[in-house]
């Protein structure tokens, strides 16, 4: 911790490495999560983020490195020593017991009273809005219900950090929008650490007050999602976090006359006519508008540029109507982005 | 569409009318018929065959056997039942085997469950892919042999003079041999002829029944169970206990019921170790073959049927069947 951020720091990773034989699933990772932050650990599939997460719980231990809870050394500490909970991705809800079973499961553990268990117990199943299934067993119940019930047995136990594990992953669209807002809701409500694994990254932008972005076992990025989202470090982050054209430095230079690799996000784009002029703070280039895609929302072009790159502009449909941009399509245009988002990465 | 004769642009099955393209047809729009078809073997040998000889046997076990002519009246009586229960002139007494054998199942039941379950536990949760592999075969491999060789070869494992007592010997544990044998019930002059060597050979015999049916239950249990178990402040022997335990039972409960069934009929580990006396199995081998009597060898052997249906309702009541 540094000496002017007065935050608690919840967990702190130094060094971290976990090996599983010749694989690196984690590889030297150093990170700090703060007291009541809602933190993301955003990746691929076999980036490492997961192993993190268990590490955190206690379900792996690290090959070398120390992990820290609230100061104490807990790499070496059994899961069931921790003051941890997790949601896990399966929900892993026991079969044999009702929800209310489920839910008491870690009280029990504990022995707290009967009296106290039961209050919690209903509190909590009024929080997660299924105050009439207590007595199901997960087997009646929809994936949105599981999930749900998941949370709260991880929840009742008012662990000092909340581990979820892609919970979201199993839900529709919809439902998992909806809960990506109570979730956020529901942490903000009890001030509990959470650390939340997805390789979603709207889910990650939407959810997160700070994420780190992991790729082949090591983190590219550490931020607020705006700052993520608008100064990628590296051109994964830049590609993995939203949608990037990616320019090369040799193309680079043809654009910008450094030849510095930059990323620049579609959006950024202004689509106009070959004869418009460009302005001082712009960069501009001619073209030919090779493909169009029509999102409904938006409209994706793919632009051939004289600078021989290929340049993915994203434009609303604010007045245009689909057969309007497939007429688009062959016809010579002159794009337009402002300097200052160019986004000069390392390659 | 390609112009080269040789590759055509159609399969030419669907040009023919072969029988075979009019039959799959037919089945595939009539699939009732298909699975008809498809059941009618094993259904022919479960109901006329299986079910059949068990009816057969139900209704034989209502004649009556005439002890002096030794001849089979086909009239329907239940003096085969009262024969059985209640005659005092057996010997020995038909109660007094039943007892026995129920209690041997019992036995050689409780100690495969408990000798398998941490072997399909290890199998199920620890050893690597190699190692299953192996540990599957050494499970099996025994059934592989003859039955009645493997018992005759412990017969000869549990003689006085033979290995177990010479191992015993090494390792000083006479004393020990000595005293179990000493036991009034269950001793005897030497292993195998006691009844500690017959339950030691059911428990081999049976033992892949119990261990195969429990690793089944075992690799069902997600290991997340057990991950969210501690996750929730489980130490190890709660999580056994609460969540390994309760989902797994219906794989002990389905290794119980070939042990106990199998060591009630079971007539050839009975008469070729221990002291002679009467198992289940060989009194109705005895009633049936040697003394002819059909109606009382039908009359012991539903003993075991109906123990079983017991055994398996209670099982029912308990949940053993909830997970399935």
């Amino acid at each position: 911790m540094t000496v002017s951020d007065p935050r608690q720091v919840a967990i702190r990773f130094t060094d971290v490495a976990r090996h599983f034989g010749n694989v690196k699933a984690v590889d030297h990772v150093s990170l700090d999560i703060y007291d009541g932050e809602f933190f993301s650990l955003l990746g691929p599939s076999g980036s490492g983020k997961t192993t993190c997460l268990r590490m955190i719980a206690g379900f792996e231990s690290p090959s070398s490195g120390s992990i820290q809870l609230y100061g104490e050394e807990v790499s070496k500490m059994p899961p069931y020593e921790r003051d941890v909970n997790t949601v896990f991705q399966d929900y892993a809800l026991f079969p044999h017991m009702s929800v209310q079973k489920n839910i008491a499961y870690g009280l029990m553990v504990k022995r707290v009273p009967r009296k106290e268990r039961e209050r919690r117990v209903s509190e909590i199943l009024d929080m997660v809005q299924l105050t009439t299934l207590g007595k199901r067993k997960p087997s009646q119940l929809s994936g949105g219900q599981r999930q749900r019930v998941a949370l709260a047995r991880a929840l009742v136990n008012h662990p000092r950090v909340l581990l979820l594990d892609e919970p979201l992953g199993a839900l529709d669209l919809k439902l998992r929008q909806q809960m990506q807002i109570e979730l956020k809701a529901i942490q903000q409500r009890v001030g509990i650490t959470f650390i939340y694994v997805t390789h979603d990254q709207e889910e990650a932008l939407t959810m997160s007050d700070r994420l780190a972005v992991f790729n082949h076992g090591k983190i590219e990025q550490v931020g607020t999602p705006a700052e993520v989202y608008e100064r990628p470090a590296t051109s994964f982050v830049a590609s993995f976090v939203g949608v990037s054209n990616f320019v090369e430095s040799d193309q680079a230079f043809k654009i910008t006359g450094e030849s510095k690799s930059f990323t620049l996000r579609p959006e950024k784009i202004r689509l106009t006519t070959p004869d418009s002029s460009t302005p001082a703070d712009c960069y501009g280039l001619n073209g030919t508008i090779r493909d169009v895609i029509y999102l409904g929302m938006y409209t994706r072009y793919l632009v051939d540029t004289e600078a021989g790159i290929d340049l993915t502009v994203v434009v609303q449909n604010l007045e245009s109507t689909s057969s309007d941009v497939f007429a688009a399509r062959k016809r010579p245009v002159k794009i337009l982005w402002q300097k200052a988002h160019n986004r000069v990465v390392e390659e | 569409m390609s112009t080269d004769p040789a590759v055509p642009t159609t399969n030419p099955s669907l040009q023919s009318n072969s029988p075979i393209r009019l039959i799959s047809n037919f089945l595939y729009r009539h699939s009732c018929l298909a699975t008809g078809l498809l059941l009618l073997l094993p259904l022919l040998w479960l109901v006329v065959i299986y079910l059949g000889s068990l009816g057969t046997m139900l209704i034989q076990s209502f004649y009556t056997y005439n002890r002096y002519t030794g001849q089979i009246i086909e009239e329907f009586s239940l003096d085969a039942y009262k024969e059985a229960f209640t005659d005092p002139d057996l010997s020995p007494p038909n109660k007094d085997v039943i007892k026995r054998t129920v209690r041997m199942a019992a036995a050689v039941t409780i100690a495969a469950a408990i000798l398998a379950f941490p072997l399909a536990y290890y199998m199920a949760r620890y050893a690597g892919p190699k190692m299953k592999g192996a540990l599957y075969l050494g499970v099996m491999l025994p059934l592989w042999s003859s039955y009645l060789v493997r018992v005759y070869a412990w017969k000869l494992i549990l003689a006085k003079d033979g290995v177990m007592t010479w191992f015993l010997e090494k390792l000083g544990l006479m004393p020990v041999l000595e005293w179990l044998l000493d036991i009034e019930g269950i001793g005897g002059n030497s292993l195998s002829t006691s009844y500690i060597g017959v339950f030691l050979v059911f428990l081999y015999v049976w033992m892949p029944y119990m261990v195969l049916p429990i690793n089944a239950a075992l690799e069902r249990v997600p290991k997340s169970l057990t991950e969210a178990s501690s996750d929730l402040g489980a130490r190890p022997w709660y999580t056994f206990l609460r969540v390994i335990l309760p989902l797994s039972f219906p794989g002990v409960v389905a290794g119980s019921i070939f042990t106990f069934s199998l060591t009630l009929g079971d007539y050839i580990i009975p008469s070729v170790i221990g002291t002679s006396s009467y198992f289940l199995g060989a009194l109705v081998f005895t009633q049936r073959g040697t003394v002819g009597n059909w109606p009382l060898a039908a009359v012991l052997t539903l003993v075991p049927v109906v123990i079983m249906m017991v055994y398996l309702s209670v099982a029912k009541r308990l949940g053993a069947f909830d997970a399935l």
